[in-house]
């Protein structure tokens, strides 16, 4: 669109009235006196100007400098109305675009634009935004470097059942591509790369087709099983004008999100008749509570039935000082239901351990066992990525949103609970109460140990940090694998954003800014966001804290500094000790000293309050007070705290 | 000055005693606790660990230790005589025997009050 249209329609016009009008001009002075007499009036002839316009010179070629509506103030219009508070991104050229909409035209509000030195960070930050806020974010990256930037960021995102919106740039229209640099930067098909792990992906050709498109990805997004898609937007359509028919005609289509799909009722039934007649039943919940709502049902339906509830930590599940919380034995369970759990083969099946060779694999429950699933993952599959995890042999699978169909499996569990089964159902309740306590005395116990170590024990880091954060309205946002998730064996986490688990396919780099993603979100809450940062995963892409500092988002991050890829270290030892030989050597290619990263100064350098590093573990409360006291402020803080390796 | 060699040598007597143990040398113990990487998964003052059981103060004898590390039951690594000698890990047996003990978690002001909450 870098020219003029001409006021005369070149094609109308040869194939109307002047069809002759060449011929006319070319023939002789008698013979056109002639033909103009006997001239039918239904074709009248040609004005002079058009004559010249048709037989003379092209026109002198007019650009066209500047246009009062570029295609992206639609494509603004249309992501707008999907209600997304922010968009997280790193710039990039191929949608400078949408970006220019956003700020100006938009007026950079709702969403407002956050910026990140880095398309993973990007991604993750959207990742960790959606499990505190309930909320996809809109990110954007090139069709081409930054989504391979951002591949394994999303990756996480589908398997941790997240919803993130992407918006990759791309020109599609080779006239459009400006430069080498632009052709680079161009692809033929974007979301191929990461169409294994995103639900739905379109490259629309027409500003209509985007919005059609946008909203359509949005609703996809949004029903169970969450996941992230994908919307090419292409640069042609950002840039150019709109055409005088789209501005009359276009129209943003509504969005309406579908309900969660329940389970069946009379599968329900016949679970509710398992669960209440069981003498040994275990829940096993992984993502099975979407929000605080999910987590009073799934609370509700372990209390009706005093099971226990085996945490896999991906979610919360139900408050870690409920004494079902935890405890429990699915070797003894008679029958097992697994809520939302991808890895469900692995409750009742055990494998060779890495230290020794070949490998078999035995059942770990009782034979006769009853094993039940709820899960929407049974609704959408992919076959590359792996990340569906071992069949799992039940007999019983409800497909379904687990927090969606708890309701009517709570009231038919109860109605189902005779006197008699209350009586069996109370005297569990009691044995498990008792069991819980055991564990938690044998948890403090084992806190006690390496208590005045030094690196720091993460037993003394979990707690230094629970007796600053308790009386504050506090949200701990980080995986707690990698410290021996001593945060949950000693703090009391009750509430839907006290944790919001990990990775979802374990690529690390995750952390640092889920976390800051995280904070974003709790910021308008008046949270207190704490944030155990491993030290590996800082490394991936560190610029994250630059955009914590650089948008006021509160965020107390304190580092596992631990100075090794340290699972990498404990397999390459499992390695060397089945060949019998170099134990000692494991530090190679996995240690991360020599020099020590100082992360204290390098949370400085990106503008944030820091202190560390920490070795005597006497030192880590008082300066987790100073820190605290930054961040109640509305500002990051980092301590870099030496730690145990795990 | 005969009698000093004799001192001397006393004191020699006296401080290899009290890195013996059960004939297991605590110091060597650490050196190979930490070079063959044992720190990784039980933590450096044996606390234990998700990955690694509490070894401080170990309730197993020298015997007992060995045995387990040639054909451990859980998921941790065999450390065959190639890699750790039977000496070696008596010595690392002895280490872990010398580590003072831990205080109790009702001793600990914090650990306490956390509990009690």
């Amino acid at each position: 669109m870098a020219k003029a249209k001409s006021r005369f329609g070149r094609r109308g016009f040869l194939k109307g009235a002047a069809a002759g009008a060449a011929a006319l001009v070319a023939k002789p002075a008698a013979v056109k006196a002639q033909e103009t007499a006997q001239a039918r009036p239904a074709a009248p002839l040609p004005s002079p100007r058009q004559v010249a316009f048709e037989t003379g010179q092209p026109p002198a070629r007019v650009d066209v400098y500047t246009t009062d509506r570029p295609g992206a103030d639609f494509m603004v219009d249309v992501l707008k109305s999907l209600n997304f508070d922010y968009i997280f991104a790193n710039p990039g050229s191929s949608f400078r675009g949408l970006q220019e909409s956003f700020i100006n035209y938009g007026g950079n509000k709702a969403p407002e634009w956050i910026t990140c030195c880095h398309e993973e960070s990007s991604v993750a930050m959207a990742h960790g935004y959606f499990k505190i806020e309930g909320k996809p974010i809109l990110t954007m990256a090139h069709g081409t470097v930054g989504l391979q930037h951002a591949s394994m960021a999303l990756y996480n995102a589908y398997g941790d059942r997240v919803p993130v919106y992407l918006i990759l740039g791309n020109e599609q229209e080779i006239n459009f591509r400006r430069s080498d640099v632009e052709w680079a930067h161009s692809v033929q098909d974007a979301a191929s790369m990461v169409r294994d792990y995103t639900k739905w992906d379109d490259s629309p050709v027409s500003l209509g087709h985007f919005a059609e498109s946008a909203v359509r990805a949005y609703k996809i997004m949004m029903t169970p099983p969450y996941e992230p898609v994908v919307i090419c937007a292409n640069g042609q359509l950002q840039e150019e004008p709109m055409s005088q028919e789209d501005r009359r005609t276009l129209k943003i289509p509504k969005l309406v999100v579908p309900t969660p799909p329940a389970g069946d009722p009379n599968a329900v039934a016949e679970l509710a008749k398992m669960l209440v007649n069981a003498e040994n039943p275990v829940i096993v919940a992984g993502r099975a509570a979407r929000n605080e709502e999910g987590m009073k049902l799934l609370t509700e339906l372990a209390e009706t039935l005093q099971a226990p509830v085996q945490d896999r930590r991906m979610r919360m599940t139900i408050p870690s000082r409920n004494p079902l919380y935890n405890s429990g034995n699915t070797a003894e369970a008679d029958v097992i239901l697994g809520l939302e759990v991808p890895d469900f083969w692995y409750v009742s099946h055990a494998q060779t351990p890495i230290n020794r060779m070949g490998m078999e694999t035995r059942s770990t429950v009782k034979p006769g066992t009853k094993l039940a699933t709820i899960t929407c993952s049974d609704l959408f599959s992919r076959s590359n990525y792996q990340d569906f995890g071992r069949y799992a042999d039940v007999d019983l699978a409800i497909a379904a949103d687990a927090q969606a169909t708890l309701p009517s499996l709570i009231e038919a569990c109860k109605k189902l609970i005779t006197p008699d089964r209350k009586r069996a159902i109370e005297a569990r309740g009691k044995r498990l109460a008792d069991q819980w306590k055991r564990n938690r005395d044998r948890d403090f116990e084992a806190a006690a140990v390496g208590w005045d170590a030094s690196p720091v024990s993460t037993a003394r880091m979990a707690a230094e940090l629970w007796n600053q954060v308790r009386h504050e309205d506090w949200s701990l946002v980080s995986d707690l694998t990698f410290v021996s998730w001593w945060p949950q064996r000693l703090w009391d986490f009750d509430k839907y954003y006290h944790f919001i688990g990990g990775h979802g396919a374990y690529g690390i780099g995750y952390g640092a800014p889920a976390a800051v993603g995280a904070a974003l979100a709790n910021k308008k809450h008046g949270r207190l966001t704490v944030n155990i940062q491993c030290d590996g995963d800082l490394n991936y892409a560190p610029g994250v804290l630059w955009t914590a500092a650089h948008h006021n988002i509160p965020l107390l991050s304190v580092m596992h500094n631990n100075r090794a890829y340290h699972q990498e270290q404990m397999f390459l030892e499992d390695m060397a000790a089945r060949a019998s030989r170099g134990v000692e050597n494991a530090h190679i290619g996995t240690a991360i000293k020599n020099p020590n990263i100082n992360y204290a100064t390098m949370a400085k350098a990106y503008g944030m309050y820091s202190a560390g590093p920490i070795e005597n573990p006497n030192d880590f409360g008082p300066a987790l007070k100073a820190a605290i006291e930054v961040v109640k402020k509305g500002e990051p803080a980092l301590i870099d705290l030496v730690t145990q390796p795990r | 000055m005969k009698a000093i060699y004799l001192v001397l040598a006393g004191l020699v007597l006296v401080g290899v005693a009290a890195a013996q143990n059960a004939n297991g040398n605590v110091e060597n113990g650490k050196r190979l606790f930490l070079r063959d990487g044992c720190w990784e998964c039980h933590g450096y003052a044996g606390q234990g660990s998700r990955d690694g059981a509490r070894i401080a103060n170990t309730a197993l004898n020298a015997q007992g230790l060995i045995k387990y590390v040639r054909h451990p039951t859980g998921a941790m690594p065999a450390f065959a005589e190639k890699v750790a000698t039977d000496q070696e890990l008596t010595d690392i047996w002895a280490y872990l025997k010398s580590m003072p003990p831990s205080k109790a978690a009702k001793d600990i002001p914090l650990l306490n009050q956390i509990k009690n909450q």
